[in-house]
C-alpha cells in the first residue's frame, strides 16, 4: 500500500528515487520506524527528502495520503496490551464492569480493535462503537466506557499535527529571496577560462615538462582561472515596481560583486526599454539603447529584470513612452526585439509571481525574451538558459495581441 | 550496502552532558548508523551542525577524524596526496630515498579514517563549500569505504565501517546522486523550551529570571522582520558569557541592548534595530 504513498510525493514534485524507497524498506525492516505513524514520518521524511525547501510538500503529501488514519494501529495494539496487563486499572472498576471485563478477554478485546480499525474509514466523535473521541466505546479518547482505552490523545505531538502546522512553508522555494541566495544563484552563471598575465605555478606541467627534461627544473605558470561571462543588467524603476524595489536591489548587489563577471554593466529604464536607458534611478543620464547593442559583443548575456506590465500602447505603439520626447520613433516591442536579436542569450527576469502572467502585456514581452520569475526556481533555470540554451517556456497565448502590434 | 563491513546496533547515540538533540535529530543519527549511510545535516549557521559530530564521537568513545572543506578542496585531496614537490625536491638535493613512493604519499582525513584500525567518526565539514562535482567525486568511497592508491598500488579498505556526518550550509545544491545516498536532517532552530536546556547546559549557574530575560530579547530580535542575518545559538550562548563577565543586569538597563555586536553581525541589521526602538 506504500507505494501509492510514493506516488503522492512524487506527484508533488518530490524526487525520491527507487534507491531511496528501497533503503526506507530496508530501514522498516529493522524497525527503524518504532513501528508507528509518528516514527513512518519521521523515517521516511529523512530517507526521502533531501531538500527542507521540499518539507512543506513532504508534509501536503503525508496529510492527504493519512489524513483518514488518526490512531496508528500497530502502537495502538502495544498500548491495548500494556493497559490490560497492569492491575491497577480494573481496581477502579464495579464489579459489573469487571464481569463485562472478563467476557471481553485480551484476544478478543484486541481482535475486536483490530477489525474495527480496519472497519473504520474515518475520523470518529461520540458513539458506543467506533474509536474516536467521546462517546462509550472502548476505544478511544475522552470517552466514558469503564475500560475505555485512552488512545492518541495527549503526550507528544502526533506526526499528523506536526505536519498539519505546516511549518516548513517558510522554506518553500517560490518566496524571497536574499542577497546570498541570489549569490549562489548566480554562480552558475560562469564560463572559466585562462586569459591574461601568467602568474600561476603549474605543478603537473612542471613535473610533466621536468621530468621530459631529464629531471632539470622547467617550471611552468600559467594565467589563473577566471570567469570569461560578460553581463548587461537592465532594471526597471518606479510605478508598478515599486513594491519590487528591496528584490531588484538585492539582485543588483549579488550580480554587482566586484569580480564576479569579466564585465558587467548596469542600466536603468522605466515601464519598456525605448530609445534610452539610464545610469541610474533617477533617470537623467544615460546612453541610447542603440548604442548599447552597437557597443556589446553577441555573447554577453542580457539579463532584463521587470515586471513587464503596462498599458497595451505603452508597449506596442510608437512613442508610447509617456516620458519621452517625440524622437522615440519605435515603439517598446520594437526595441526589445532589436535587443532580442543582438543578444544570442537574454533572460527576462519577473519579480511578478508567474499565476498573474496570463492575459497581460507579459505574454507579448515573454514571446520575445525567455521569462522567469525572480524567486530562487526561477533564477536558477534563467541561470542555466543563459548557459545553455535550451527551451524557453511558453506564457499564455501570445498570438491574441498580433493583431494589436501589427496595427 | 557493503556487508562486510559489520554494523553497529541501533539507538546508541542521545546526546551528551554538553549537547542537548532534539527527538528528531537523535533519530536522523540513529537511522544513518543503523542503515550505514552518511547523514547530511543541514541547518541555519550556529545550530552545532559541526558540534553534532564531535559529540557523536565523544558519546561513542570513538575517535574523530575531522575534513574542513574549502572551495579548493578537490576529492582526491580527502584520501591521499602524492607530494611530488617533495620527491622532486629530494632528487634534485638528495634528501632520502626517493626512490620509496610511499613515503611521498599522504594520507588526507577520509584516507585516515578508511585506513584507521578502529571505528572512528569522519565529519566533513561543509562539503557545499567545494565545487559543485566535489560530492559525486566521493560517491564511490562512501559506498564501499575503500579506495585505491594509484602510484604505489595500495588498497584501503575500512576495517569497521566509519560513521559518517557530512555538513552543509544549504548554500549551494548538491548532486542527487550523492543525495540519495545520504540520510538527510535539517536542524530547525531551537524552540523556547530547547534553548532554555541549552543555555542551561552552557551556563548552569544561571537563574530563572535571567534566562528568561535574555530569551525573550533573543526571540524578540530574531522575530525582528527584514533582519539580514538572525542571531544564532551560538550567539546567544557568547552574548550570555559576555553579559555575566560584565555583570551587567538586565533588568536594569533602559532602551538598547547591551553587547549588541555579539548578537548583530551586520552594520545594516544594527542600523535597522536602532530604526525600529527609535519608532
Amino acid at each position: 500500500m506504500l507505494i501509492d504513498f510514493l506516488f503522492e510525493l512524487r506527484k508533488r514534485k518530490i524526487p525520491v528515487s527507487t534507491h531511496e524507497w528501497m533503503a526506507l524498506m530496508e530501514a522498516m525492516a529493522l524497525g527503524l520506524h518504532d513501528s508507528s505513524l509518528d516514527g513512518f514520518y519521521r523515517l521516511c521524511r529523512t530517507l526521502t527528502v533531501k531538500d527542507i525547501a521540499l518539507y512543506d510538500a513532504y508534509d501536503e503529501a503525508f496529510l492527504s495520503y493519512f489524513k483518514d488514519i488518526q490512531v496508528d494501529s500497530i502502537k495502538l495494539t502495544e498500548e491495548l496490551r500494556a493497559w490490560l496487563a497492569d492491575p491497577r486499572n480494573l481496581e477502579t472498576l464495579t464489579p459489573e464492569q469487571q464481569a463485562a471485563m472478563k467476557e471481553l478477554d485480551f484476544e478478543k478485546l484486541r481482535e475486536m480493535f483490530e477489525q474495527r480499525m480496519k472497519e473504520q474509514k474515518e475520523r470518529h466523535d461520540g458513539g458506543n462503537r467506533w474509536i474516536g473521541t467521546g462517546g462509550t466505546s472502548p476505544f478511544g479518547t475522552g470517552g466514558k466506557h469503564p475500560t475505555g482505552l485512552r488512545v492518541g490523545g495527549g503526550g507528544a505531538r502526533s506526526a499528523m499535527g506536526v505536519a498539519d502546522e505546516r511549518r516548513f512553508r517558510d522554506y518553500r522555494r517560490d518566496i524571497v529571496l536574499d542577497v546570498r541566495q541570489i549569490d549562489m544563484a548566480l554562480r552558475g552563471l560562469r564560463r572559466l577560462g585562462r586569459e591574461g598575465a601568467v602568474e600561476e605555478l603549474d605543478l603537473d606541467e612542471t613535473v610533466e615538462r621536468t621530468g621530459k627534461n631529464a629531471g632539470d627544473l622547467d617550471i611552468v605558470f600559467r594565467p589563473p582561472r577566471r570567469n570569461r561571462v560578460k553581463v548587461v543588467l537592465l532594471m526597471d524603476v518606479g510605478g508598478s515596481m515599486d513594491p519590487h524595489a528591496e528584490l531588484v536591489s538585492r539582485l543588483f548587489t549579488a550580480a554587482s560583486r566586484s569580480g564576479r563577471f569579466a564585465k558587467f554593466r548596469s542600466y536603468y529604464f522605466h515601464n519598456c526599454v525605448y530609445n534610452q536607458l539610464y545610469d541610474d534611478a533617477s533617470l537623467r543620464t544615460g546612453i541610447p539603447t542603440a548604442d548599447l547593442i552597437s557597443g556589446s559583443d553577441r555573447d554577453e548575456k542580457l539579463v532584463i529584470v521587470g515586471d513587464a506590465l503596462m498599458h497595451p500602447a505603452e508597449l506596442l505603439d510608437p512613442g508610447g513612452s509617456m516620458y519621452l520626447a517625440s524622437t522615440a520613433r519605435a515603439s517598446g516591442i520594437e526595441w526589445l526585439r532589436r535587443l532580442s536579436a543582438h543578444f544570442r542569450s537574454a533572460a527576462w527576469l519577473n519579480p511578478e509571481p508567474d499565476r498573474f502572467w496570463s492575459g497581460t502585456t507579459i505574454e507579448v514581452i515573454a514571446s520575445v525574451f525567455g521569462m522567469w520569475a525572480l524567486t530562487l526556481d526561477g533564477l536558477a533555470a534563467g541561470v542555466r538558459y543563459l548557459v545553455r540554451g535550451g527551451e524557453r517556456p511558453r506564457v499564455g497565448d501570445p498570438s491574441r495581441w498580433v493583431k494589436a502590434a501589427g496595427g | 550496502m557493503a556487508d562486510d563491513v559489520s554494523d553497529p546496533p541501533f539507538e546508541q547515540f542521545s546526546g551528551t552532558a554538553t549537547y542537548i538533540v532534539s527527538d528528531d535529530l537523535r533519530h536522523a543519527v540513529n537511522v544513518a548508523v543503523a542503515l550505514a549511510r552518511p547523514l547530511l545535516v543541514r541547518g541555519e549557521p550556529g545550530t552545532g551542525k559541526t558540534l553534532l559530530a564531535e559529540n557523536l564521537a565523544a558519546a561513542l568513545a570513538l575517535p574523530l577524524v575531522r575534513w574542513h572543506v574549502k572551495s579548493t578542496t578537490k576529492a582526491k585531496d580527502g584520501l591521499y596526496v602524492y607530494d611530488t614537490v617533495a620527491r622532486l625536491h629530494d632528487s634534485r638535493f638528495g634528501g632520502d630515498d626517493v626512490k620509496d613512493i610511499a613515503k611521498y604519499i599522504k594520507l588526507g582525513p577520509m584516507g585516515e579514517a578508511l585506513a584507521a584500525p578502529s571505528r572512528v567518526v569522519l565529519l566533513i565539514d561543509e562539503i557545499d563549500k567545494a565545487d559543485i562535482e566535489f560530492p559525486n567525486d566521493l560517491l564511490l568511497e562512501l559506498d564501499a569505504m575503500r579506495f585505491r592508491i594509484d602510484e604505489t598500488g595500495r588498497e584501503v579498505v575500512a576495517r569497521e565501517r566509519p560513521i559518517v556526518i557530512i555538513t552543509s550550509n544549504n548554500e549551494k545544491e548538491l548532486p542527487d546522486a550523492f543525495l540519495r545516498r545520504c540520510v538527510f536532517h535539517y536542524i530547525q532552530f531551537p524552540t523556547r523550551e530547547l534553548m532554555q536546556e541549552i543555555v542551561r547546559v552552557h551556563h548552569p549557574d544561571i537563574t530563572d529570571r535571567v534566562l528568561d530575560q535574555t530569551l525573550e530579547l533573543f526571540f524578540g530580535l530574531r522575530a525582528t522582520p527584514k533582519l539580514r542575518k538572525k542571531p544564532s545559538t551560538s550567539e546567544l550562548i557568547d552574548w550570555i558569557s559576555a553579559l555575566k563577565k560584565s555583570g551587567v543586569d538586565l533588568g536594569r538597563v533602559g532602551g538598547g541592548i547591551p553587547f549588541l555586536g555579539t548578537l548583530l553581525k551586520t552594520e545594516a541589521d544594527i542600523e535597522l534595530l536602532g530604526k525600529r526602538a527609535k519608532a
